[in-house]
C-alpha cells in the first residue's frame, strides 16, 4: 500500500508518521510537498501535525488553500483514506472534509502529553485492528484541539456513530462531548488531535496507535 | 478604481467558549476593575483593496471574510469600517 504524506511549510510530524508507514509497517510512502498537483497515485493520504503556515489567521486556514489541498479533497471525494493528524485534523476541518472546527484549549494553554481515549467504533478502516471500547494512551501536542461543532452536528455524529475516539478520565481541550477524532460521513476521513504514529514503536514506550495504521492495511484495497 | 480600506471585526461566536476572553476578564477583575462583566478576544484585519464602489469593496471583503479571514462554523465578522484613501 502506498502512502502519501503531505508536507506544508511548517509540518513537523511527516517523519514521524513515515517513520510508522515505511519502518514499522514496511509499507511504501512518498512526501507530498504542498505546492504539487499530483498525488502520484497513493492510495491513502496522511495530513500530519505541525504548524503549517505558521498557524496564522487561523490553525490550517491557509494550508487549507494549499495547491495540492486540491487533488486531496478531490481524492477523499472519491472516497479514498484521508488520515488527519492533530494540525491535519485542523486543515481537514478547514477544507470542509470534516465538520466542526479546532479551538483553542479550554485552559488555554499547549499541552503536550499522554492522554487516554477510548476507541468507541471498529466499524471503520482507521480502527478495524482494535477491539471496541479498547481504551489507548496515545500523546497529545496542541494548543488548539477544542473541538466545536453546533448541538445538531453533535447529535449527528453520535447518531451516526461518528465519534471514533473519546478522551476518558480527563477531558484536556474541553473538547465538545469529550470527542477525541471524528470520521466524515462516508467514513474515510478520519480526523483526530491525539497523535498514533508517535507510538507505534515498542522501543519508545507504547504501539497504541499502530493499529490506526494497520487497520488500513487490512481494510483498504490497495 | 478607488482604494478603500476596509476593516473588518473577527469575534468568536456568542455562546461558544471563549477561554481567552474569559482570561483576561479574570485578570482584569484580578486588577480591580470590578465592571468587567466580560471580555472577548477577536481579531482585527484591515485589506487595502481596489474597487469601483464603496459597496463593491464591501461585498469584495465580506466574500474574503467567509472565504478564508473568518471561520464561519465559530466566528463571526462584521466590517466596521470603510474609507477611500
Amino acid at each position: 500500500m502506498k502512502f502519501g504524506i503531505v508536507r506544508f511549510p511548517g509540518s513537523n510530524c511527516d517523519t514521524d508518521a513515515y517513520h510508522a508507514v515505511v519502518d514499522t509497517l514496511g509499507e511504501e510512502a512518498v512526501y507530498l510537498w504542498h505546492k504539487q498537483h499530483d498525488l502520484q497515485d497513493v492510495d491513502v493520504v496522511i495530513l500530519p501535525g505541525g504548524f503549517a503556515y505558521g498557524d496564522y489567521l487561523r490553525a490550517g486556514a491557509i494550508a487549507r488553500f494549499s495547491p495540492i489541498m486540491n487533488e486531496v479533497i478531490a481524492h477523499a471525494k472519491r472516497g479514498a483514506p484521508v488520515l488527519a493528524i492533530c494540525n491535519g485534523f485542523q486543515v481537514a476541518c478547514e477544507a470542509g472534509l470534516l465538520p466542526g472546527a479546532l479551538m483553542r484549549n479550554s485552559g488555554l494553554q499547549f499541552i503536550c502529553e499522554p492522554i487516554r481515549m477510548r476507541v468507541e467504533t471498529t466499524d471503520t478502516i482507521f480502527t478495524a485492528n482494535y477491539t471496541a471500547g479498547q481504551i489507548i494512551r496515545v500523546p497529545i501536542a496542541h494548543g488548539e484541539g477544542r473541538y466545536e461543532a453546533d448541538e445538531a452536528t453533535l447529535d449527528q455524529l453520535e447518531s451516526q456513530g461518528r465519534v471514533v475516539l473519546r478522551y476518558v478520565g480527563v477531558n484536556p481541550n474541553g473538547s465538545a462531548r469529550d470527542i477525541a477524532g471524528v470520521v466524515n460521513e462516508a467514513g474515510n476521513v478520519l480526523g483526530l488531535m491525539p497523535h498514533p504514529e508517535r507510538v507505534v514503536d515498542s522501543a519508545l514506550g507504547s504501539t497504541d496507535g499502530l493499529a490506526i495504521f494497520s487497520s488500513l492495511l487490512a481494510r483498504v484495497p490497495a | 478604481m478607488t482604494r478603500y480600506r476596509v476593516s473588518v471585526e473577527i469575534k468568536p461566536r456568542e455562546g461558544i467558549l471563549d477561554p481567552q476572553g474569559k482570561a483576561v476578564a479574570d485578570a482584569l477583575r484580578t486588577l480591580g476593575f470590578a465592571d468587567v462583566k466580560d471580555v472577548h478576544v477577536g481579531r482585527y484585519v484591515v485589506v487595502d483593496a481596489d474597487s469601483p464602489t464603496e459597496s463593491r469593496a464591501r461585498e469584495s471583503v465580506g466574500a474574503m471574510c467567509k472565504k478564508l479571514l473568518a471561520n464561519p462554523v465559530v466566528e463571526d465578522f462584521h466590517i466596521t469600517r470603510v474609507e477611500a484613501l
